[in-house]
């Protein structure tokens, strides 16, 4: 989200020059997750790995673990797969 | 001629169903034309794939607006996209679901619906949920047009990228023998 | 007639645009292709690198670092005897647009595969004709396919057309991106010992060379304002343009020997669908003309006489067959699937009146435009057209371009 100045006001043009793009898509990878990372807080010391590695920064920060933005995560399992302390599994999505 | 539509997301292998599927047709002496809906298509997002098939040449290479089979092989995509727009009263509906279909929110319209746990079967087979070649098997279970055989014979000669031609054979059989196939005639799914 | 079944037939696969022309590339015996991928064309590639692999090719394939490059190669190769092909499209045309535009100055045979896509912005990557119709006044021949099948059968038939000394051009063989590139369909393989006898023997650089046998400068200068230059020049241009002209006949006897030797007859400059009795006529060109003759079926079925002409050679302009089909009707709707900014009209539409201009009666002519940047020409769409025309046929006044697409 752009929070230091608006998108250009594109209603002050005529709409058929040059294509531009004034809103960012709403679209949300979290959709179509076959599996999700679950965070085993004992093991977790927030060592930061998967926060690096996460392809789409849905990695957050809590008091002694880091959990996931499961509006964004796609369910990739490269966390999974990075973290050193093998503190995060990967379980399957119900429903459907 | 009878048209199809098949829905699912990017990475499943709708497209290549859709081919697969054309080539069993044609083994079975039927004139097939498939052709995807185009973009580049990230893993997840919503594809679609269009077949026509005649028993004479068939000319037209348009998009499909309304099907008289629709085939769903993702259990989530109908959330995204109307997969039924355009249907055709007297429709079929194959989808890879758990669920009954009390429990899918189903049209009007549809007069047989085949239910296959694709996704369950998917992660058996090839530890991914790539569900395109059991969902060929429902198709066939639900609607008798094609034969296991065809289907096989269409596998040999498809590029099948994420597994190997005997796990979608196995897959194919178990698509065709898991299905559940419920018969309304006229009177709606519920 | 039944249709044979697929696996009693070797020569009977199902595959989508792009594979039927790697095979009909395969069938014609390259011995140099360069390519260089690019969406929709991708697969095609693909396939040629698969079958050079597998030795189903025996070509040198040049994985060249451009679509510049890739031409430039295929120049040398060409002048050094070889019969060669390549695959492309929009922005890979426009960085091959320098040695694009020499090829046909220098009467080389190259065959290339343009699968259509429509201009690059505002940004896309779907199928439409604006990349072929810009550079329609490149020199080279351009024929546009319906179907999978036609795109394999042109291919082979554009090496006989190119390679045949009175006409020495490049050919580009069109088929829309995505609608025909992946679009796939039932499709039928000729036997190799008969498109090498449909071929014969190459002979691709008896005209110019670059070869120590044969030592000769391969394109100097020419022109300027005094001394040999202007009439050189024009001389050369002229030669371009006859062999444009004998091209016509060229490219219909390839395409009537073609339907002797394998049984599939395609209309070699214009087809003519329906159109001997009908009032009025719809205007086609690629892909779009298989719904498009399924639409005049339909308005048949209303009791509309209506016909449809199929543009399969675009260049050369095929004017006196344009001109026969033109003169059955009363008037005419043009489906284009790229524009003529210039014109504010569809490129097919324009060159439609320059045909009518030598017709003995004015009638009325419509520019549709559809089918851009990967929409779809529907039947829907197509109705609207065979409407408007109508209604001009009517007398009605008619203002366009009409964008079929415009409220999809």
């Amino acid at each position: 989200m752009n929070d230091v100045r608006p998108y250009f006001d594109s209603s002050s043009i005529p709409n058929d020059l040059c294509p531009i793009a004034t809103e960012p898509s709403p679209m949300l990878p979290g959709d179509w997750r076959a599996e999700r990372p679950v965070v085993d807080r004992e093991k977790c010391v927030k060592c930061a790995t998967c926060w690096l590695f996460c392809p789409v920064q849905c990695v957050v920060e809590r008091p002694t673990w880091f959990d996931f933005d499961l509006t964004t995560c796609k369910g990739c399992g490269i966390c999974a797969r990075e973290c050193p302390h093998r503190a995060i599994i990967m379980v399957a999505e119900t429903g459907g | 001629m009878r048209e199809v539509r098949i829905h699912g997301r990017g990475g499943q292998g709708a497209v290549i169903a859709s081919k697969i599927l054309a080539k069993a047709l044609v083994e079975e002496g039927k004139y097939a034309v498939a052709i995807p809906s185009f973009g580049f298509e990230r893993r997840g997002a919503p594809v679609a794939a269009f077949l026509r098939f005649d028993d004479k040449e068939i000319r037209a290479a348009t998009n499909i607006y309304n099907p008289d089979y629709i085939i769903c092989i993702d259990p989530t995509v109908a959330r995204a996209v109307d997969i039924f727009a355009g249907m055709n009263k007297g429709g079929t509906l194959v989808q890879a679901t758990k669920r009954s279909p009390e429990e899918l929110d189903l049209p009007n319209g549809l007069d047989t619906v085949g239910l296959c746990d694709a996704v369950g079967i998917a992660l058996d087979i090839f530890d991914k949920p790539i569900t395109n070649s059991i969902m060929l098997g429902a198709f066939a279970k639900t609607t008798g047009i094609v034969s296991i055989a065809a289907l096989n014979r269409g596998l040999e000669t498809a590029n099948l990228r994420d597994a190997g031609l005997e796990q979608n054979i196995r897959a194919i059989k178990r698509g065709f023998e898991e299905t559940r196939v419920y018969d309304f005639a006229g009177d709606g799914p519920l | 007639m039944a249709v044979p079944k697929l696996s009693n037939r070797q020569d009977v696969i199902v595959c989508d645009g792009n594979e039927a022309a790697a095979w009909g590339v395969a069938l014609s015996r390259p011995d140099v292709i360069a390519v260089y991928p690019i969406t929709p064309q991708s697969s095609l590639v693909e396939y040629l690198a698969q079958f050079v692999a597998d030795g189903r090719i025996q070509a040198e394939l040049l994985d060249v670092e451009g679509e510049h490059s890739v031409m430039s190669a295929l120049h040398g190769a060409c002048l050094a005897g070889g019969r060669t092909y390549t695959a492309t499209c929009g922005a890979g045309l426009a960085f091959m647009f320098e040695p694009y535009l020499r090829t046909s100055g220098m009467r080389l045979p190259i065959v290339t595969s343009l699968v259509t896509r429509d201009g690059i912005t505002p940004q896309c990557v779907w199928g439409g004709q604006q990349d072929a119709m810009t550079v329609r006044e490149a020199g080279w021949i351009h024929m546009y396919c319906e179907s999978a099948q036609e795109v394999l059968d042109t291919i082979i038939m554009a090496y006989r057309i190119a390679e045949d000394r009175d006409v020495m051009l490049p050919v580009n063989v069109n088929h829309d991106g995505n609608y025909l590139s992946y679009g796939i369909s039932r499709v039928e393989l000729p036997a190799q010992n008969e498109v090498d006898a449909y071929l014969g023997e190459k002979d691709v650089n008896w005209h110019v060379a670059l070869d120590p046998e044969r030592p000769m400068g391969v394109d100097p200068l020419v022109g300027g304002a005094g001394g040999p230059g202007p009439a050189m020049f024009v001389r050369y241009r002229k030669g371009l343009c006859q062999g444009m002209q004998n091209a016509l006949g060229v490219i219909a006897e390839a395409h009537r020997e073609w339907g002797e030797r394998f049984g599939r007859v395609w209309a070699p400059l214009v087809e003519e669908y329906r159109l001997d009795d009908a009032d009025y006529a719809i205007v086609t060109i690629g892909s779009m003309s298989g719904a498009g003759k399924d639409a005049v079926d339909e308005a048949r079925d209303r009791g509309e006489k209506v016909g449809l002409i199929k543009v399969k050679t675009f260049r050369p302009f095929p004017l006196a067959a344009m001109q026969a089909a033109l003169a059955k009707v009363d008037a005419v709707g043009v489906v284009d699937r790229a524009v003529s900014f210039g014109w504010n009209s569809g490129p097919v539409y324009q060159e439609i009146l320059a045909a009518l201009y030598g017709l003995s009666t004015r009638i009325p002519a419509i520019s549709f435009i559809g089918g851009l940047a990967g929409a779809d020409i529907t039947g829907r769409h197509f109705r609207r057209a065979i409407e408007a025309t109508a209604r001009a046929r009517a007398g009605e006044e008619i203002a366009g371009p009409i964008w079929l697409n415009e409220n999809d």
